[in-house]
């Protein structure tokens, strides 16, 4: 098949971009032919050629492109005649093509109204590179510039006016106000303001009478006899489809233009489609991008054997205009019967805001927004999906308002358009929406979006977004571990140590309902751990831990297990290195050195688990527990003792942390680190808590971390000595593992928390909750109590069957483990 | 004619082999069967082994629960959790798994396989 391109826009581009896509079969063959020198370009960022791009930078594939993709690219050369019989078309060059399919792309050009002196130097049309090319030439001797055209375009084309340096420049639009079909009177008003501070003149109900000069301009007068000085001028006052070639071959065309399509863009000749800003579909012509697209997608669709149609398209928008928010949705202006509207119009800031609402208050129609376009998106969403609207519906606009402030670091700070779950690119918006739309679930928000389906790190993140949604929306939220439990963790924590339960089956019994689940497994096992300092595996709660707690390991690809044994602070004796390659050799594991100075051990069958750790613990390493929540590495770096730099002695500070906090079980893993001096080789300020040496003592860091979004840990206290830090440890760590959510680390446990740092320190330092002696015990306790969990299971046979394979065949490895070879190494068989 | 399906009952463990409301993996010649106990409920449940999500062999090491009273498995990759009784995926739209019959006789667990 051969279709043939009249027309190398952005949308003719996009077009050959997607038939490309799909041209799997590689059966059909695409000719171009381009009106302009250059291969299609950006034209939407066109003002940007002014700020500094390039025709490069704006281009939207190289010339390259089309030949790596076996398509002929005609540039320079339009095409002149269509022969529909014979199906060819006739280039200005003398090129004949024919085709089977033939695309009209051709675009629009600058509609410019029939004003005398329209023909004079220094009139300009705002259109293509070559146009701003001739503007910037011009605009270096001029010095009072003028725009025909309060529109979209017009508004964009007096910003290259500014851009170009010509500051003098006066706007003039026929109608009363600008943006006529975006925005209304007021939100007009408002970003003429804004506008007007930024040094342009507006004009309003203005009708150019004349363009006066000799060879190049000079003045403009207008209906009103008023006129003024002019040196540049640019006509931007709409567009008029490119439809003369569609006419001249005796295609239907509107009566003011476009070549008419039915909803698969095909004209009145089957064999030919047009797209983009020269169709003219149901009476409309599309004079954006996003349409545009739309059309070559259903194009190509059809072409390439689907079937989809184009049933017009949603005209809602959202730029920058100068600097200035502007956006309308819906329907903006709508009027009637009982359609309320609700205005917030706020001249001092600067901002507009208007939105219709049905009769009945329910459902949102429409809407503007100048100024402060933030909350576009998410009214986009509850006008295109009928959300029900709020009983405040203000608050849509305004925001809830008398409710607690906003943390500024939690999600409510991210942009709707924010990637929350990277698995499955899923944006904050979308996460939003399906609670808007009543997936009022985690579960149902994964099923929706697909959210929390891949690694799952996301989960916590779409909790709090569907907790703060609905509490948006107005609805009570009880943060509850499940469906099993009606308490939250903080409620559970209490309610487990005021009834001395010591397993999970007596806490749900107890305190729950129903058989339990993965959710409320481990936040309880966690709980249990935390408060009793306990063998997590002993007392039949091994299969209430998480799995990777189960077998007291990471499980990797595959279903082998990793391996990390503690190394406090990152010191480690020779021998002690020599042992764990031996280990590794012996048990054929891969290596390698992790980000908190540790090494691990991959390729671990489960039965070789015990065996593997019975050599490390007989050359006395312990557990790491890099599989729980509980606290990894204390990371150092050298310190006083070799460091030419070094205040103090990092090393053994470290190591005295690590081993102090070594097995506590919290809401989320822990991680430390401790610095020498100011230069923070250590990275502590992205630790949970980070300790660097002053001159004085040492400054104490809290509630960093790094992962998908981090945050540098904040100063609790500074110049304190050894023991305060550690009391102040202690106490903070507590308080966290006590109060936080599931899940939860421990700076967003802060942003969360209401008065943050400040709060935070009263609680540790000055103790004003008067929990600080609590606090201290129970982590004396835990230190006191600790013994390692895997020295625990080798020695007690019970636990140390756990870790076979098979049941019934306990000598047997799981043979479905598969390795491939890499770099001397070896790593897991990639899964499906 | 009525097509009656006869099924095999082969001895996996015995009772005190699999831990308290956990699984464990049973060999079958090459086939790798999840058992579990559900001692909460007094029920026993047994499943193919690997996860269809990733073809990983590790729905025996998983937790188990309930999601409104429907006995469930929670793969230990990603949490995807499936139906202990009719196999089926509860979240997301994984295919469903294979579940067999479990009876337990004088302290031994059977599993029936169809033939």
């Amino acid at each position: 098949m051969k279709v043939v391109v009249i027309g190398n826009g952005m949308v003719g581009y996009k077009f050959c971009e997607k038939l490309v896509k799909k041209n799997t079969a590689g059966n059909i063959s695409i000719v171009v032919f381009g009106e302009e020198v250059r291969p299609a370009y950006d034209r939407v960022h066109l003002s940007e050629y002014f700020a500094g791009k390039s025709a490069d930078d704006l281009s939207l594939a190289p010339k390259e492109w089309y030949s790596e993709n076996g398509i002929v690219l005609h540039l320079s050369d339009p095409v002149v005649s269509i022969d529909r019989e014979a199906k060819t078309v006739f280039s200005h060059a003398g090129v004949t093509e024919s085709y089977d399919y033939l695309v009209l792309a051709t675009g629009s050009a600058a509609f410019v109204p029939p004003i005398p002196g329209v023909e004079k130097e220094g009139v300009f049309i705002y259109r293509t590179i070559e146009d701003l090319e001739l503007m910037t030439d011009w605009a270096k001797k001029s010095k009072k510039g003028a725009v025909i055209g309060g529109g979209l375009l017009g508004l964009e084309a007096a910003k290259a006016m500014l851009d170009l340096g010509v500051t003098d420049t006066q706007v003039i639009e026929f109608a009363p106000r600008l943006m006529p079909r975006q925005i209304d009177d007021a939100g007009s008003r408002l970003l003429q303001s804004k506008l007007e501070d930024l040094g342009l003149t507006i004009h309003t109900s203005k009708n150019t009478t004349a363009i006066n000069g000799n060879d190049a301009i000079t003045s403009m007068s207008f209906s009103d006899d008023s006129s003024f000085d002019v040196d540049m001028l640019v006509i931007s006052a709409g567009i008029k489809p490119r439809d003369e070639l569609a006419k001249n071959a005796a295609l239907e065309v509107g009566p003011r233009g476009g070549i008419t399509v039915n909803d698969h863009l095909q004209t009145s000749d089957p064999f030919i489609f047009a797209i983009g800003e020269c169709a003219l579909h149901k009476g409309m012509i599309y004079g954006l991008v996003a349409p545009g697209y739309e059309m070559a997608d259903v194009v190509v669709t059809k072409l390439t054997g689907g079937e989809k149609s184009f049933t017009g398209f949603d005209m809602s928008t959202k730029l920058k205009l100068i600097g200035v928010d502007v956006a309308s949705f819906g329907d903006p202006f709508v009027s009637g019967d009982g359609i309320k509207s609700i205005v917030f119009d706020d001249s001092v800031k600067g901002v507009y805001k208007r939105i219709n609402v049905s009769a009945d208050g329910k459902e949102l129609l429409g809407g503007i927004l100048v100024g402060d376009a933030e909350q576009y998106n998410m009214l986009l969403q509850t006008c295109k999906n009928k959300v029900v609207l709020p009983p405040n519906t203000e608050d849509v606009i305004l925001g809830a308002r008398g409710g607690e402030g906003d943390g500024g670091a939690g999600v409510t700070s991210l942009p709707d358009d924010a990637v929350i779950c990277s698995c499955e690119a899923v944006t904050k918006g979308d996460i939003c929406g399906a609670v808007q739309m009543g997936y009022e679930t985690v579960d149902g928000i994964k099923k929706c979006t697909k959210a929390g389906t891949g690694c799952g790190g996301c989960v916590p993140m779409v909790k709090d977004l569907m907790v703060h949604t609905m509490k948006a929306a107005g609805k009570v939220v009880r943060n509850v571990l499940c469906e099993h439990f009606d308490y939250s963790r903080q409620e559970l924590f209490d309610l487990i140590k005021l009834n001395d339960l010591r397993t999970y089956d007596e806490v749900l019994t107890k305190l729950g309902k129903g058989d339990g689940c993965e959710l409320c497994k481990p936040p309880v096992s966690s709980i249990l751990a935390s408060l009793w300092n306990e063998v997590i595996l002993k007392k039949g709660n091994d299969t209430a831990q998480d799995s990777n707690d189960r077998f007291l390991a990471n499980i990797q690809k595959g279903g082998t297990y990793s391996v990390v044994p503690r190394i406090p602070g990152g010191e480690i004796t020779p021998e002690k290195l020599i042992v764990i390659g031996q280990v590794a050799k012996k048990y054929n594991l891969y290596t390698k050195i992790t980000g908190g100075q540790r090494i691990d051990l991959f390729g671990a069958h489960l039965s070789d688990l015990p065996n593997i750790w019975e050599e490390l613990i007989e050359a006395g390493f312990e557990s790491g527990h890099a599989y729980g929540k509980s606290l990894r590495t204390v990371k150092s770096c050298v310190g006083s003792t070799w460091c030419r730099f070094g205040l103090h002695d990092s090393v053994s500070f470290a190591i005295k942390v690590e081993e102090r906090y070594r097995g506590l079980r919290a809401p989320h893993k822990l991680k430390g680190g401790v610095s020498g001096c100011i230069r923070e080789c250590a990275e502590a300020q992205s630790k949970d808590f980070g300790i660097i040496a002053t001159e004085k003592g040492w400054n104490l860091y809290v509630c960093g971390n790094g992962g998908s979004k981090p945050q540098h840990a904040l100063l609790l206290a500074s110049d304190i000595d050894e023991e305060t830090c550690l009391k102040y440890l202690d106490r903070f760590l507590m308080f966290y593992v006590k109060t936080a959510d599931p899940l939860t680390r421990t700076a967003t446990w802060l942003n969360k928390m209401e008065g943050g740092i400040d709060y935070l320190r009263s609680v540790v330092v000055h103790d004003a909750l008067g929990m600080n002696a609590e606090w201290e015990a129970a982590m004396e306790s835990h230190v006191n109590s600790y013994e390692c969990e895997w020295k625990a299971a080798i020695e007690t046979p019970e636990l140390r069957k756990r870790f076979n394979h098979f049941v019934n065949a306990p000598e047997e490895k799981d043979p479905t483990v598969v390795f491939d070879p890499m770099r001397e190494q070896k790593r897991a068989k990639e899964w499906k | 004619m009525i097509a009656e399906k006869t099924i095999t009952w082969f001895a996996a463990c015995s009772v005190t082999d699999v831990p308290a409301n956990g699984g464990v993996c049973v060999k079958y010649n090459d086939t790798q069967i999840a058992l579990f106990h559900f001692t909460r409920r007094d029920e026993w449940y047994a499943t193919q082994n690997e996860c269809p999500h990733r073809m990983q062999m590790a729905l025996s090491r998983g937790m188990i629960g309930t999601q409104n009273d429907e006995p469930k498995v929670a793969c230990p990759f990603h949490k995807k959790t499936f139906s202990l009784v009719t196999g089926e995926c509860l979240s997301g739209d994984e295919c469903a798994i294979k579940t067999y019959e479990v009876k337990v006789e004088e302290g031994i667990v059977y599993i029936g396989i169809e033939d």
